[in-house]
């Protein structure tokens, strides 16, 4: 016989489905709230999304092939998903050299030091996003305002966000009915016509991506459906507690960085939890967590902190709070 | 809306190139090797000698214990040797080697075609009777059917369940059977049903096989008790746990056995042999076998009798084709690789798998990103990259505490896994140290 066969344990078939099948799937998701902050934004959305890109590509590359010296997997994509999502958090008219000091907190501090891709406990892109807001807080909240497409870069007309608006505005005493004028109307904000980091602003963009990564089985819903429910659930309670004082769920969905979040940054497979019932509980305490911090704490917008704060405990739900097994149920032997 | 199981699952490209062949009758070949232990227990003890001369139906080797089944020459011949041979499994086994000289058949064996429907042994002489024609689980796990028919004392068996699901790709042979063998299925079904004393029994088929469904369910209607339910396609469907759940919705607590919950599963093959058992006084000689792969020429449904070697097969589907790369006996979820085409069809070949050659290595291994794609694909429920995990670091003890044992090895987590980790070969290796652990701990 001229064959040489081989031989090894079943399963002799597999799903085709890869690593960087499932990155690509994530980037495409990204790609209507890319568009769409083009849209809005012009050249700096282009320019803040290339250079994230490029530097995590590069920061990887350089760590996995002088300091690892192992072979290099930037084509795995994950170092592009991290570019873009850090990218996404960044108002449109950062300065370059900051963009790059993120990412290599991003890739060199939260993924690589850890081990890389696997191995990191915290979601990367929100490390360096939040390294970045504590040590450039000026830069970091002067959000253009969309004005079309422009070709402006550090000249952009700057604006607060929504959610400043409401908090600096209540903090001086104004009531809610007062603040409203001041801010987008939901339809508005929907569209994201409103100040706000690049890829968080368009609230449909960010929709179209959710379906196609549920559609194409990369994520399910239990992570941002739970996040966004309990959002609902609890800013409910407070509107309708004081009306005057506490902003509408609509306007907390869709203002600041929930959708982005929930969709993308909290479903992020490292460092979430595996399974539905740990992600539920996950998603619930980033929705909390979030309303927490916007309402009673210093920061107009909680999202990055409430997910970095539930990423410290996925290990332990991950050990502790296990799926119910089939045939688990045994009734006196 | 047809049922399923509730948890976890894969779709595999289904792959049945063969489910328009019908079933053919594959020449008796040369010789035949027909190896002692084709089943779940103790291998079978030989009672012929070298040089005998052996009638196709004829007692070989004589089941050794409850758990053990007969054995019967599948040919008409003088026994050339017994030595030991590779199997199927990759072990060394003790097998009988006969020559092949005509093809002249017991006496006893009633070889008229005509159906018989009307059971005339009573409930003890059909359990007997599956045990002296060597009647196994046909499905693959080869368990004795005897066995599973008698039900111990304190134990209720309350309905019977068919599996007709075939849930593996690529395997067709159930369903032709189902197809062309109905009436005789339904009539096994029946005698299955007086053996157990039980007034219900349940097909399930899944929906891809709408043919066979339509057609059982047709010749159902003279059959008092059988019902036939269409299943939604979902591996691993056909396993009896994930079966009796989708179709009678009760869950076999971890370590039993389907009786625990009143209930036991035979497959359609099985009630097929158990007919020809019982009715026409045939022992298990033959079998239908799917041969087939998509660089196959001929590929097909063959009765084989058993012994015949996997390369005769083979010549019969066209000749072993160029890009091979892999031959798999079985479904290519479950089934084994063999390492030489020159292993017999045992009792419990459903099918044998020609893959070309980009099909049968392994992607590359990359690291765990932790999707869960291994837990959602659980039917079980388990955790697969952890029980990896375990076994890779040998703590055992804690994956005794994760079930690891309850794993049946239906391989879906390493099918979905988008990193290629080989989460059920660490699987094995973990489940095979905790059963050794916990029989160590027993014996204490």
């Amino acid at each position: 016989m001229s064959n040489i066969l081989n031989v090894s344990p079943s399963p002799h078939a597999h799903g085709k489905e890869t690593t960087k099948k499932l990155m690509f799937g994530v980037v495409v998701a990204l790609l209507p709230a890319l568009f769409t902050s083009i849209f809005y934004f012009g050249y700096g959305a282009i320019i803040v999304t290339t250079t994230s890109v490029i530097s995590c590509l590069a920061f990887e590359y350089l760590i996995q092939k002088f300091i690892f010296r192992k072979p290099v997997t930037i084509t795995d994509g994950s170092a592009l998903v991290t570019g873009m999502l850090l990218a996404f958090n960044l108002p449109s008219n950062i300065p370059v050299f900051i963009i790059i000091v993120g990412s290599f907190v991003s890739i060199a501090i939260a993924k690589m030091t850890f081990g890389g891709l696997g191995n990191n406990p915290f979601n990367p892109a929100l490390v360096g996003r939040v390294f970045m807001l504590i040590s450039f807080p000026v830069q970091m909240t002067s959000w253009p305002v969309p004005a079309g497409f422009s070709t402006g870069y550090a000249d952009a007309v700057t604006g607060a966000t929504p959610l400043a608006i409401i908090k600096e505005g209540l903090k001086n005493g104004e009531s809610l009915s007062q603040l409203v004028t001041q801010i987008p109307t939901p339809s508005q904000m929907f569209l994201g016509n409103m100040g706000g980091s690049m890829g968080e602003v368009a609230a449909f963009a960010l929709l179209i991506g959710f379906a196609y990564l549920l559609i194409k089985k990369i994520i399910t819903w239990h992570i941002p459906v739970s996040i966004i429910g309990s959002i609902m659930i609890f800013t409910l309670i407070l509107w309708l507690l004081n009306p005057e004082k506490n902003a509408d769920p609509m306007f907390h969905i869709l203002a600041g960085g929930v959708l982005l979040g929930a969709i993308f940054m909290a479903t992020d497979y490292v460092t979430s939890p595996m399974n539905p019932k740990s992600m539920i509980i996950y998603g619930c305490g980033i929705g909390i967590l979030t309303v927490i911090i916007r309402v009673w704490g210093a920061y107009p917008e909680g999202v990055s902190f409430a997910i970095l704060i539930m990423n410290a405990f996925v290990p332990l739900m991950n050990a502790y709070i296990k799926p119910k097994r089939f045939g688990e149920e045994v009734k006196n032997g | 809306m047809p049922k399923t199981f509730p948890i976890g699952g894969v779709h595999p490209p289904e792959n049945k190139i063969t489910a328009d062949t019908a079933i053919e009758l594959l020449p008796v070949p040369s010789s035949v090797v027909i190896p002692v232990s084709q089943h779940i227990g103790a291998p079978a003890a030989i009672i012929v000698n070298k040089g005998d001369y052996v009638k196709t139906g004829q007692k070989i080797a004589e089941s050794k214990g409850f758990v053990s089944s007969n054995i019967h020459s599948s040919v008409s011949g003088k026994v050339n040797k017994i030595d030991s041979i590779i199997d199927t499994s990759g072990y060394k086994q003790t097998a009988v080697f006969i020559d092949v000289e005509g093809d002249e058949w017991v006496e006893t064996i009633d070889r008229n075609s005509e159906i018989i429907t009307e059971v005339r042994l009573s409930g003890e002489e059909i359990i007997k009777k599956c045990l002296e024609s060597g009647i196994v689980g046909l499905g693959g796990a080869t368990f004795p059917s005897h066995v599973k028919l008698t039900v111990p004392a304190g134990k209720k068996c309350d309905v019977l369940i068919i599996n007709g699901v075939e849930c593996e790709p690529y395997l067709t042979s159930d369903h032709r059977l189902m197809l062309e063998k109905g009436e005789e299925i339904l009539t096994g079904v029946t005698i299955l049903m007086k053996a157990l004393k039980v007034g219900k029994a349940l097909i399930g088929i899944e929906n891809n096989k709408t043919d066979a469904i339509n057609h059982l369910t047709k010749l159902a209607t003279i059959f008092s008790g059988v019902t036939v339910h269409a299943l939604k396609v979902k591996y691993p469907q056909g396993a009896e746990k994930q079966l009796i759940k989708a179709l009678i919705n009760r869950e076999v607590p971890s370590g039993r056995l389907p009786l625990d919950v009143g209930t036991v599963v035979h497959n359609v093959g099985t009630a097929y042999a158990v007919y020809e058992a019982v009715q026409k006084n045939k022992p298990l000689f033959e079998r239908v076998v799917t041969i087939t792969g998509k660089s196959l020429s001929r590929p097909g449904n063959y009765l084989v009798r058993i012994g015949t070697p996997v390369s005769w097969l083979i010549e019969a589907a066209g000749g072993m084709p160029e890009d091979t790369g892999k031959i798999v006996s079985g479904g290519p979820l479950m089934g084994k690789a063999i390492n030489n085409a020159d292993v017999p069809v045992v009792k419990g070949t459903s099918g044998v798998i020609l893959l070309p050659k980009d099909e049968s290595e392994r992607m590359e291994i990359s690291r765990c990103i932790r999707c869960g794609k291994c837990i959602e694909a659980c039917a079980l429920n388990l955790e697969p990259y952890l029980l990896m995990t375990l076994s890779e670091k040998g703590l055992f003890e804690k994956a005794e505490h994760e079930r690891i044992t309850d794993c049946m090895e239906c391989g879906s987590c390493s099918y979905i896994c988008p990193a290629g980790r080989p989460l059920l070969d660490y699987i094995r290796l973990g489940k095979t140290a905790v059963m050794k652990m916990v029989r160590e701990r027993n014996m204490k």
